[in-house]
């Protein structure tokens, strides 16, 4: 199973049923995946920090809410995380295109690669690190099942080497 | 028209609409008059207030009235474009301008030149509401009677009202906000 594909049928799994996107070439798939499924609402934003406001709207409205991102975007939604998420105690799981990491083509993605966990550990956001699909196919649905028990965003960093 | 006038004025025309109130004396303008198991009062996150409606108002059938400012549109004006493409049919958007950062020490903001009505006619919006100020001319019922997504803009006076912070916890706010959410929602299915 590719990745793709994996992270999918973890969503499928986890009865995600509303998803906020930001493109990376590495989640274009995943998004036409979700964009095809007609139980998932489909919600492209504009920018990463007011995709987490509407997954909380949607989330006191009854969904149960996920973000495709690239790590790029993490930077322009610390306040929303901390200010909103953690205050309120709201979960989310955040798939995570991790740029910068080993394998990189593009020296710009590295600063922010590098901070990116970093940045979660600041805001004490709980990540995983799937290397494998199979991998992703056991931490996803453990990572939405802390999101929901402890009302926290939880980040799953996909790296390079992962697709 | 003072600011906590045109909230009075709107929310005396709400029954169970959903209302998400922007972050600082707007929310607490709101909470001083009526508070309500119906209301979200942001505490954080300025510029987020249209976002959150817009994801209440994707996820419920029932109609959600938002009270966002100018200064905080400013921040997030990409929002009236996502509204604009998912079109939902039971989103009110009311932006209370008194063209200044009214919670900071009354700033000015850019919506003394720039007017925001007509940034959202430009995106899109096809039900837009302006109000001068005027207080006999601030009809709230036409508005609800509209399909969404509206937009409304009203100018009102800056200045905050001199009233006591909320004293409600986020979390309180949160789930007595969601319960009021599943109590209908469990009704109508």
């Amino acid at each position: 199973m590719d990745g793709s594909q994996a992270v999918y049928n973890t969503l499928k799994q986890s009865e995600i049923n509303f998803v906020v996107s930001l493109p990376c070439v590495n989640l274009d798939n995943i998004m036409k995946m979700v964009e095809a499924d007609e139980d998932i609402i489909h919600v492209p934003v504009t920018r990463e920090e007011e995709g987490f406001g509407i997954c909380a709207g949607a989330f006191m409205g009854g969904k149960k809410p996920a973000i495709l991102m690239q790590n790029s975007g993490l930077g322009n939604s610390v306040n929303a995380l901390a200010s909103l998420f953690e205050l309120y105690k709201l979960p989310v799981l955040m798939i995570i295109s991790h740029r910068g990491t080993e394998g990189e083509f593009m020296s710009a993605q590295i600063p922010m690669g590098n901070a990116t966990p970093k940045v979660l550990d600041a805001l004490q956001i709980p990540y995983f690190n799937p290397k494998t699909p199979d991998e992703a196919l056991k931490l996803i649905p453990k990572a939405w099942k802390i999101a929901e028990k402890n009302g926290t965003p939880v980040g799953i960093l996909l790296s390079i080497k992962f697709w | 028209m003072e600011r906590i006038d045109t909230i009075r004025k709107i929310s005396d025309e709400l029954t169970n609409e959903l209302v998400v109130c922007n972050i600082g004396f707007p929310s607490r303008e709101l909470h001083h008059l009526k508070d309500s198991s119906t209301h979200f009062y942001m505490l954080g996150s300025m510029g987020l207030a249209s976002s959150i409606g817009l994801g209440i108002a994707m996820s419920t059938k029932r109609k959600v009235v938002i009270f966002d400012g100018d200064g905080s549109i400013l921040m997030n004006l990409g929002s009236l474009v996502t509204i604009f493409n998912q079109n939902p049919d039971n989103l009110i958007l009311i932006v209370l301008d008194n063209e200044c950062y009214g919670s900071t020490g009354s700033q000015c903001s850019y919506a003394s030149t720039v007017n925001l009505g007509r940034v959202a006619e430009a995106v899109g919006f096809k039900n837009n509401f302006f109000f001068d100020g005027n207080e006999k001319e601030l009809k709230f019922k036409e508005v609800l009677k509209s399909c969404g997504p509206v937009f409304v803009h009203v100018k009102v006076k800056p200045g905050n009202a001199n009233v006591p912070v909320i004293p409600l916890e986020a979390l309180d706010i949160k789930d007595r906000f969601m319960d009021e959410i599943k109590k209908i929602e469990t009704n109508i299915a």
